[in-house]
Formats: C-alpha cells, structure tokens, sequence
C-alpha cells in the first residue's frame, strides 16, 4: 500500500486511516480488452485491493475431444492445430508422436529433424506473440508492432514450408507432409537474424524500462510448491525456480543431440516469468542453428502402407497405390486398440496427448493435457492481495490462450 | 428541388467520412485473433482505411469485427455486446467459425453468428489471411457509401416500409375494385 | 514410466490392485474406486515415489466397446524430483458415478475433477465447488459422454426464426447476398 505510505509524510493521523470503504464486486470480461481470449473473472474488491477472485473459463470450449472421436487419426491435424493456436505445429508434433507411440512406429530421422526445426520456429513464433500481448495490454503499444514484424517473418517461412500462415497441419503421423523446399535453409537463418535482431530490440524497449518493472517485480509472486501443486509446467514452473523441461529431462525427437540451456528463475514473479520467456527465444534460435548444422539427408516419411499415404504418383496410375489412398483417407489409419500418454514442451509447458483406441480408424479418447488450463487454476490465489491494476500483467504471463484451455 | 439535392449531398459526405473512419470493437476469441493482430501490425497496416483503431467499448464503436468460433455460452454476450453499440452499426463476420461455424459442428459451437446477430460481410477463410479482411472492409467501406447496412433498425425500417406498401396496395384495389 | 513405483504400488495395495500392464512402455495399475485417495496420498508421500505432480486427470468413456464398469478415471502421476511417471486407473460403474476427490493431494484436481464433471457426468466427493466449468449451467446432459449425440446444441440464445431465415438466405454460395450490388429501393 504505498498510497498510505505517502500520506504518512503529511502526518495527520486522521488521513492514516485511509478512505473509507466498503466491500465491491467486479465483473471483467468476458470480453475484456486486457484480456486476449475470452475469460471471466470476478473480483471482490476492498478499495482498490484484491480481496477474492473467482475465475470462469470455458468460453471457448469447442468440443475438440468429440471431434477427434468423430474423424479419423490423420483428419485430426487441423483440429490440433486450433488448440493452442500461437503455436500450431508444436500441436501437431505432439499429437504426431502420440498417434506413433500407440502404433509403435518412428519417423524417419529427417523428419524428425524438421519437426525439431518447424517446432522451434513455433515456440518462436508463441513467445513472440507473448511478448507482444503482454505489451501491450501493459500500455505499451510500439514494441507489439516490433514483435508481430518478427512473428510476420517467421509465419512467411512457416507458410514457404507448409502452405498456411497459421494453421499448418504440416505434420504427419509417420513423418512431414513434405520435404524442406530449395534454398529454405538460408531464408530461414536469414529470418532468424532479423528476429534476433527484434528480440534485442523489445529486450531494450522493455526490460529495463521503469514502469515495466514496477508492473513485473515482485508482482504476483508464487512458490515452487504450490507451482507444482497447481500442475505448472513450462516457462511459469520454470519462473518459479523447478528446474524442469521436457525436452531436457524426457528428451523427445532429438533434443539430447541438441546443446542448450535451460532458464531458471528465482524469484518467481511476473518478471521472472517474461525473462525465461526472452531467453527461450534465444536458446530457440540457437536450436534451430544446430538442426541445420546437423540434419541428414534421407526421407521425410515412412514407406508404410498402413500408415502413410502412396506418392501420389503410384495412387494415380496404380490400382494397388489407389485402394491405399482410399482406405487411409475413408478408413483412416488402422491403430491396435491400447492407451499411450505422451508429452512434449509446448509454447506454455508440458502438452500432453492421452490417446486411446479400439482398434479402429477413430480414436476412442483423444485427450490433449492443455498447459494453460493448470496455469489457469493459480490465477484466483495469484490475485489476491495485489491490487486490481496488477491484474493484467498477472493474466498475461500465464499466456492463456483459449482454444487450449477450453479446447 | 435545389434543397433535395443539397441533402443527397449531405448523406453522401457523411457516409464518405463514415467509412473512412470506422471504430472496430474487435470481438475476439481464438484463432482469427492471431490473423487480426497481424492486421494491426506494421505489414497489412489496417490504418490506411482509416480503421486501425479498436474501442474496447461499444459505446464507442460502429464496427463490430467478430474475430473466432463464438460458441453457445458466448452468444449471449455477443447479442449483449451487439445491442450497446449505437447506430449507425455493422457487423463483420471475421473467419468460417463466425460465418457458419466452420469445421466445428458440435454441441457447444454456433453455427454461425447470424443466428444471433445480423451481419454485412462475411469474410471465409480458416483463418482468412489479412488480405481478405482488407477486401471485406473495402466491401464494407462501398457498402456504407451506398447508405446500406443490415443493421437491426434499417431491417425494422424495411419491414414497415413494405408492410406500408403492401397495405397501400390493398387498399387501392379494393378502392379500384369497389 | 516407472517401472519400479508400479511394483512397489502392487506391493503396497496387493488385492486392491485389479490389473497392471506396461503398454508401449507407459506402466498403469488399475485400483480398486475405493482406494485412490489413500493410494494417492501415499504415492505423494512416501520416500523413493514422491508424485508431487498430477500431470492430467481425465476418464474414458467406453460406452461404444460394451465395458464394465464404463468409466474409467485416469491419474497421470509425475515426480518432479525421481524424474518418473505412473499412470493410475479407477473404473466408475454407470449407475454409481462417484469418486474421491483427490483435490487436497494436489490442487490442480480441483479444476480437472469439475472438467470431468462437466463432461462426463462422475461425481468427486468431498469436492469444495461440484461446479460446471467447461459448459455453462443451464446445459442439460454431459457431452462427452458416448450417448450424447455430436450435434444435439442447447443453444442460449437465438433470433426469431424468420429473421435467421432471412439471414440463411443470403449467405455466400446461396446465389443472393443482402447488401451485395446496387439494392433497388422501388423493388422492397
């Protein structure tokens, strides 16, 4: 409280007591300008002080899991794609490897590769967008355009690889939907300079900046247990000081091949939550580096008639190639009935695939682990006790994106 | 007839500064919201129409830009946020799951918003790269110049208008019968 | 996975552990619906174990495969500091659909036991706040269920009728478009 802090100076005790005031209930959103997605949070206020929050989500609850049991394993890329939809081809990557966990098949090492490169674009691509959100929900107009520039940029060689600005569903269960196209490689190292480039300059525009960090620090503080307690992953969990990274701890596709770091923060506050955020981008980029450095040369998807469709060539001029393509796309892939849970390092932390199937071309239960939503379960603690106008900054390193955690 | 032709002047240079000044309340829930940024953001630059500036309130708007899946739960704010914006309105339908619901046909999402809201433009695409939206407000700016809307009080207006006209029309063949 | 917490869990519980497997290397034990609390409490806390993470609750609705019980409620465990993981299952009969919260154990519960709720119809008991969360109140039935028909919408709030026909009217590829081309004011 430090409005009574500077009316102690005055030294009139009847001014210490502070203004009278009496219990207030408000409404924020559901459509709020300071909140990006649509979410519902109800505040009791004393003054201008949090005393209570109740958060209401589900606002964006588009039936994903009753599609997904509706279509078959490969018709369900595009739906993936539209849960969190900062970050698509991470999406498309982990349910990718979920679907090829149950049917006990790889990708070929290329692919892999790709998927390491096209997945760190996106993480890219979301933290950026974070960035720029954060921002400008803050008032900060100027560095949001600075980032959508740079996710602009990243989007045009997402697009080059997989036809789409933003909903790619360039994955494919058995490997990519097709091969890096010519002269791809130095674009991209191209682009990644200018990204670079931006990075430095939100960094400079922000980070040190005064009111910024009034805003951030020490603003919304929360401890390792209860982070854990509340199923945090990702980037928060790592702002709270857990040293945990799925792609450092259950290293998937090729990331033990991979040299980086991993942010840690101590504090666990809202800064800390946008400084591992900053610096995953670097580690991102160098990532990246390294794919191009080290990917081999060979197929982007497997030759398996069971799983991957014919070149399209042989289901044109060949009957057995056209019964292939037709049982695929009618039938879809033939998966043998089990369960597998698999997790990848999504834009907000741990994204979870919980498949299950019954041996048909549709799955049974096709769960996605949504990172946000468990971030989501901390807000009412984190608001209280602070005062209303550190709401917005609190709500925007959580990074709720809403087709993830109401699917 | 000097003064008819002072007036049609009059509506023409309003509706010419109407559309050169659009207020968006952009109502923004998912995916589109993403493509919608980008139209902000300094390459499709959305302010040289003159609409670059988005009001939180609708008080303050006359452009409702629905950006993203509204599903049933959210119809009922939107219908909300609909109603406050004061006349002149339009509405603009941003992306597939506005206009019609789009790939998700379950039992929580919309099928399009125009079962609660009416709309003037429709804009396809999942989501619709920024190139179209321009299109769309480019449609939406002629659109305006022609004094022409489907908002809630013009579709009033018309249905008196031709219920006068019907019941004129009887009226004079029974007299004509008679 | 971990294949030394499943063991030590079969150890712990003996009959109250109905089966185990090991598919594509993510081990799980089924346990008795009376058991997950104590189950769960103990594999929070007991040294060498220590799940201080829930990863994901969710269930599974085997309603189309003829199953008993047709629930089922999955626990995705995780230890933080052992670096290891176990799945938990409880089967939830139809006509009894309640479980123990486990929402004191780890707090995330909370919001994952009212999505489940929501969805699937499985009561927690003990839960503080049995709310909706992803469906709003006035909805009838539990969509995820298998019986719930895909399109059956509960909608809020619609337009009259004639007015969404005039609106249907005119959407794109239906030949006419309100507010397309010169409109003839004589003609209305």
């Amino acid at each position: 409280m430090y409005g009574s802090d500077r009316l102690r100076s005055v030294s009139a005790p009847e001014l210490d007591e502070g203004m009278p005031t009496e219990e207030m209930v408000l409404n924020v959103g559901p459509s709020h300008p300071a909140t990006h997605g649509t979410v519902h949070i109800k505040l009791w206020l004393d003054g201008e002080q949090v005393t209570g929050a109740q958060v209401n989500v589900g606002y964006l609850h588009r039936g994903f899991e009753k599609e997904c049991e509706a279509h078959t394993y490969g018709e369900n890329f595009p739906y993936t794609d539209r849960l969190n939809y900062v970050s698509p081809m991470l999406n498309n990557v982990g349910y990718a490897l979920a679907v090829e966990k149950l049917l006990g098949v790889e990708a070929p090492e290329r692919a892999q590769y790709i998927r390491m490169i096209v997945g760190e674009l996106a993480r890219l691509c979301d933290h950026l967008t974070y960035s720029a959100a954060q921002v400008a929900e803050m008032g900060a107009f100027t560095p949001f355009f600075y980032a959508i520039k740079a996710r602009d940029f990243l989007w045009d060689i997402l697009e080059e690889i997989s036809g789409a600005r933003l909903t790619h569903s360039y994955v494919r269960i058995g490997g990519v939907a097709a091969d890096m196209p010519d002269g791809w490689v130095e674009r991209t190292l191209a682009t990644l300079v200018q990204v670079e480039t931006v990075i430095k300059e939100i960094d400079t525009l922000m980070t040190r900046n005064r009111i910024f960090m009034d805003r951030m620090q020490n603003v919304a503080v929360f401890s390792k247990e209860e982070a854990i307690s509340h199923g945090w992953t990702g980037p928060c969990l790592r702002g709270s000081g857990v040293d945990y990274d799925v792609r450092k701890d259950y290293p998937y596709l090729f990331y033990d091949r991979l040299d980086f770091e991993v942010p840690i923060g101590t504090a666990g506050d809202n800064m800390d939550r946008y400084l591992v955020r900053m610096e995953e981008m670097r580690q991102s980029i160098s990532m990246i580096k390294q794919c191009f450095d080290q990917i081999p040369e060979g197929d982007y998807q497997l030759h398996d008639p069971r799983i991957t469709i014919p070149p399209k060539q042989q289901s044109y001029n060949t009957i057995e190639g056209l019964i292939n393509h037709f049982k695929i796309v009618v039938d879809g892939i033939e998966v043998p009935a089990g369960e597998a849970y698999t997790y990848i390092e999504g834009g907000n932390g741990e994204l979870g695939f919980y498949i299950v199937s019954d041996g048909t071309g549709r799955p049974l239960k096709c769960r996605c682990r949504p990172p946000c939503f468990m971030l989501m379960t901390a807000l009412e603690k984190l608001l209280v006790g602070h005062m209303i106008a550190d709401l917005v900054p609190t709500f925007d390193t959580l990074n709720m994106i809403g087709g993830e955690c109401d699917r | 007839m000097g003064l008819e032709a002072t007036t049609g002047r009059l509506a023409d240079a309003v509706a010419w500064a109407r559309k050169y000044s659009l207020f968006t309340y952009p109502f923004a829930t998912a995916c589109c919201a993403m493509e919608y940024m980008s139209l902000m953001g300094p390459r499709y630059d959305v302010a040289r129409y003159g609409a670059e500036f988005p009001r939180f309130s609708p008080r303050q708007a006359d452009m409702l830009l629905v950006v993203g899946t509204i599903t049933e739960r959210q119809a009922p704010v939107l219908k909300r946020i609909y109603d406050q914006i004061c006349e002149p309105k339009w509405v603009v339908s941003f992306g597939v799951c506005a206009s019609s619901g789009g790939f998700y046909q379950n039992y929580t999402t919309l099928p399009g918003i125009d079962h609660v809201i009416p709309v003037d433009v429709y804009i396809p695409g999942c989501p619709p790269r920024p190139e179209q939206v321009l299109d769309a407000l480019v449609m939406l700016q002629d659109k305006i110049q022609r004094h022409d809307g489907y908002s809630q009080r013009m579709i009033e207006l018309e249905k008196r208008e031709a219920q006068m006209k019907k019941k004129k029309k009887h009226g004079s063949s029974t007299e004509t019968s008679a | 996975m971990s294949k030394a917490a499943l063991d030590r869990l079969v150890e712990h519980l003996r009959d109250g552990v109905i089966s185990t497997h090991a598919h594509r290397g993510d081990e799980t034990a089924v346990i008795d619906r009376s058991l997950i609390r104590s189950a769960c409490l103990w594999l929070r806390d007991t040294e060498g174990l220590e799940f201080n993470m829930l990863s994901d609750l969710t269930a599974v609705d085997y309603y189309t495969m003829g199953r008993e019980p047709r629930f089922e409620v999955v626990y995705h465990l995780h230890s933080l500091t052992l670096k290891q993981r176990l799945r938990v299952k409880v089967g939830v009969p139809e006509e009894d659909p309640v479980v123990d919260t486990v929402c004191d154990i780890w707090q995330v519960a909370n919001w994952c036991e009212r999505e489940v709720w929501d969805l699937y119809g499985i009561r927690f008991k003990d839960h503080p706040d049995m709310r909706r969360i992803l469906m709003y109140e006035e909805f009838d039935g539990h969509p995820l269920r298998k019986d719930y028909p895909k399109d059956k919408r509960q909608p809020l709030y619609r337009r009259p009728q004639h007015e969404i026909d005039e609106a249907l009217a005119g959407r794109p590829g239906s030949g006419h478009r309100p507010g397309f081309g010169p409109r003839n004011l004589l003609e209305s």
